[in-house]
């Protein structure tokens, strides 16, 4: 085995690097050179420990301890202290904000507890393919207790209990759509998993589905035993495949095992689980159309009522529950209400999986409590930014959702909180946006989303959101006015009044508040026609810098459109009404005179031949 | 999975439970040094997009030259999406290590230093997650 003694660990996360944590890399290396440690210590570097807010960190092995904001000129400590002398050096050791204590190794340290694996427990742990593995980790334990053990009546109260909401971005209630579901009287009904994810930038129910399988299986089976089904159903997107072929391993060895099929644990209970396919609609995910689309109908959305839990798929009663909501039941159980409950907020309890994505250093799937802030999200679990660019907003929901800013950074992060701000949970897709996005353009990259899976159906989706696109489209292209913006937001009203179904009344979000939160931006591109973050092609402006032109004409020439005009040897200038940006005269020029700027230019020079 | 009939009641699971897990932790806590090693690879759709099938085929087919007692198995998303592919390994009597950015070439400085040597490399990904007791 290896004859190092110790290990220091040195954080090369970007958010570390960017404070120099390369240098106490270096220092730390000499230092151990120099008291010729090199056969005992062993330096390493490591990526993020998701702590950037207190970044450098370096870690000493065996004994765990943990230092923060280390600079270059602690080396020398850290290495004649604790590697010599076998002392913490006390001032570089995390304080803990609460007891204002040091704390000596990261086991005990709070920010560990920003993440909490609940729904994600067993992914990234077991292997899905082997429910030998599951079975370890308590698989089918609960299913096992409650149908031997509890009447379904008990079961939906304890789950009513833990305070669950539905995890597919709404909220609902979940042990009060089971409750629902359990009294209307049939002679079959249905359990529906909802996989059909599809915000863009959403990938947690695949993650889910990818890694741990059987518990959902194990919480539809629970469903099925509260409400009285003998049948479930998992709709999953085509897209898919590998999430597919791991629940059909995962169904099949569930059967082979009497965990799912007749009579389970030798009681009378019933229940089989089988895969339909989605073709991958964005509409298929919201209930009614979902059902539709398992029976074989367009994706198409019904009025409710009747809710499923009434009349659902074949006309039988049906309880749809998103793939996360189902993760987190089996837990439930086992561990009871009053454990789930305490995770949280007052009003949503347990925890949210979010798929972190975007301009952010640690692009990956959280896990996280409810309550907490959107600040320790992107910069200590998510590392901060990406090249240390200014933080823009977060875009959360995703086509249904809004944007949250610099102003909500602080506000804990639930159901009631996300919709105050004017945005939602929605399925946990998280898009880090900064200042390089130009928030118009985002809102537009939504309603093209939300045009394009618009199932049809209902004339103010159909009709409005394609106006509601083409208004942001006019306006990214430098031709708005301002009764433009007035229109975005009087038809955005409209078509959430009005809309069919929950993709089309939540469809305007992304416009209302980019509206409500960026007006600036919206102002700039109509009255100054200028896109401060540089993303909109049309609100850039080829310029010809007086100092560097010879007047060589070599631009004048190449212009396919004669945009440029000026006489050999004076300083050329562009006119940026026939300029079609095309880009053959900055690459032409010799003397780099030629730049792209977002400010609108200077008035053209009266030329005597134009 | 090894062929088992039905289960047929709680205690039957449970059975099986302490079984499995027994056998797990034996594997977990094992102090000899024959016993075996364990590598784990992150095989979610992103990680197989990033190479992780390639990574895990060398994983397998090394060892196996190099003499070295290990389990290989795959596993789903550890969530460290920036640094993927991500394999997990614990060495007999210690903690899991996660290493992220594994390609082919560093699936063999993990094989000839960590594994053989119990020397760490650079690249590991603390862990920066709680998850419950299940």
């Amino acid at each position: 085995m290896s004859q190092f003694k110790m290990h220091l660990l040195v954080c090369a996360g970007t958010g570390c690097h960017s404070s120099q944590s390369d240098l106490v890399y270096e220092m730390l290396r000499d230092e151990v050179l120099r008291k010729r440690l090199e056969g005992e210590v062993q330096i390493i570097r490591t990526g993020c420990f998701g702590f950037c807010e207190k970044g450098p960190i370096v870690k000493v092995l065996p004994d765990n301890t943990f230092y923060t904001q280390v600079k270059p000129s602690d080396a020398r400590e850290i290495i004649d202290e604790h590697l010599i002398k076998g002392r913490r050096v006390e001032r570089l050791l995390y304080l803990d904000p609460e007891t204002d204590e040091h704390v000596l190794d990261s086991k005990h340290m709070g920010f560990y507890k920003k993440q909490l694996r609940i729904a994600l427990r067993n992914c990234g742990t077991i292997d899905p393919e082997n429910i030998d593995e599951s079975i370890a980790r308590n698989a089918y334990q609960a299913l096992g207790k409650v149908i031997t053990e509890q009447t379904p009546q008990e079961t939906v109260d304890l789950i009513k209990r833990s305070g669950l909401r539905g995890r597919g971005g709404a909220g609902f209630p979940t042990g009060l759509k089971w409750e629902i579901a359990s009294r209307n009287t049939a002679d079959q009904k249905y359990v529906v998993c909802n996989a059909d994810e599809g915000d863009p930038g959403a990938f947690m129910d695949r993650s889910i589905l990818e890694g741990d399988p059987h518990s959902v299986l194990e919480a539809m089976a629970i469903c099925g035993y509260c409400i009285g089904a003998t049948k479930g159903l998992i709709y999953i997107r085509a897209e898919y495949p590998l999430a597919i072929r791991r629940l059909k391993v995962a169904i099949a060895q569930a059967r082979e095992y009497g965990l799912l099929g007749d009579q389970i644990f030798g009681t009378p209970f019933s229940f089989d689980i089988s895969l339909k396919y989605g073709a991958g609609a964005f509409v298929c995910g919201e209930e009614t159309a979902l059902i539709h689309s398992m029976e074989g109908k367009r994706g198409e959305p019904a009025n409710k009522p009747p809710f499923p839990a009434q009349s659902g798929y074949l006309g039988k009663p049906t309880n749809v529950n998103n793939v996360e909501t189902l993760a987190n039941i089996p837990v439930i159980i086992l561990k009871g209400a009053e454990w789930f409950s305490a995770i949280g907020t007052e009003k949503s309890k347990g925890t949210k999986v979010f798929a972190l994505a975007g301009k952010i250093n640690n692009v990956g799937l959280i896990e996280v409590p409810m309550g907490i802030t959107l600040r320790e999200i992107i910069y200590e679990i998510g590392g901060g930014i990406k090249n240390n660019k200014k933080f823009k907003a977060v875009q959360t929901g995703g086509p249904s959702g809004g944007c949250l800013t610099e102003k909500h950074l602080d506000t804990p992060i639930d159901y009631e909180s996300l919709t105050a701000a004017g945005s939602m949970m929605g399925s946990g897709g998280m898009i880090v946006l900064d200042e390089d996005d130009c928030m118009v353009s985002v809102a537009k990259f939504y309603l093209d989303f939300i045009v394009e899976e618009s199932c049809g159906r209902c004339a103010p989706c159909r009709i409005g959101n394609k106006r509601l696109y083409e208004t942001l489209d006019k306006i990214t292209q430098g031709k708005g006015k301002q009764e433009d913006i007035e229109k975005l937001r009087n038809l955005s009203q409209v078509i959430k009044d009005t809309s069919l179904c929950g993709l089309g009344q939540t469809s305007p979000n992304p416009v209302l508040s980019t509206l409500d939160n960026f007006m600036h931006e919206y102002m700039e591109h109509v009255h100054d026609k200028k896109c401060r973050s540089g993303k909109c092609q049309n609100l850039l402006y080829y310029v010809i810098d007086d100092e560097d032109c010879v007047g060589c004409m070599a631009c004048v020439r190449v212009c396919p459109v004669n945009a440029i005009t000026g006489a050999k040897k004076q300083t050329h200038y562009i006119h940026q009404d026939k300029c079609i940006k095309c880009g053959a005269c900055m690459e032409k020029c010799q003397f780099d005179a030629i730049s792209l700027v977002n400010d609108y230019p200077r008035e053209a020079p009266v030329m005597a031949d134009a | 999975m090894e062929k088992r009939t039905g289960i047929k009641t709680l205690a039957d699971l449970k059975r099986i439970q302490e079984e499995v897990s027994r056998r797990i932790s034996l594997r977990d806590k094992a102090e000899n040094p024959e016993s075996l090693v364990q590598v784990k690879v992150a095989m979610a759709t992103c990680g197989i997009a990033s190479g992780a099938k390639e990574v895990m085929e060398y994983f397998v087919l090394e060892l196996d030259k190099r003499g070295i007692d290990a389990v290989v198995t795959q596993t789903g998303c550890m969530g460290y999406c920036f640094a993927e592919p991500t394999v997990e390994i614990t060495l007999p009597g210690r903690e899991p290590m996660v290493f992220g950015d594994v390609n082919p070439k560093r699936a063999d400085e993990i094989i000839e230093r960590y594994i053989k040597n119990g020397e760490l490399v650079d690249g590991i990904i603390p862990q920066n997650y709680n998850t419950i007791e299940s």
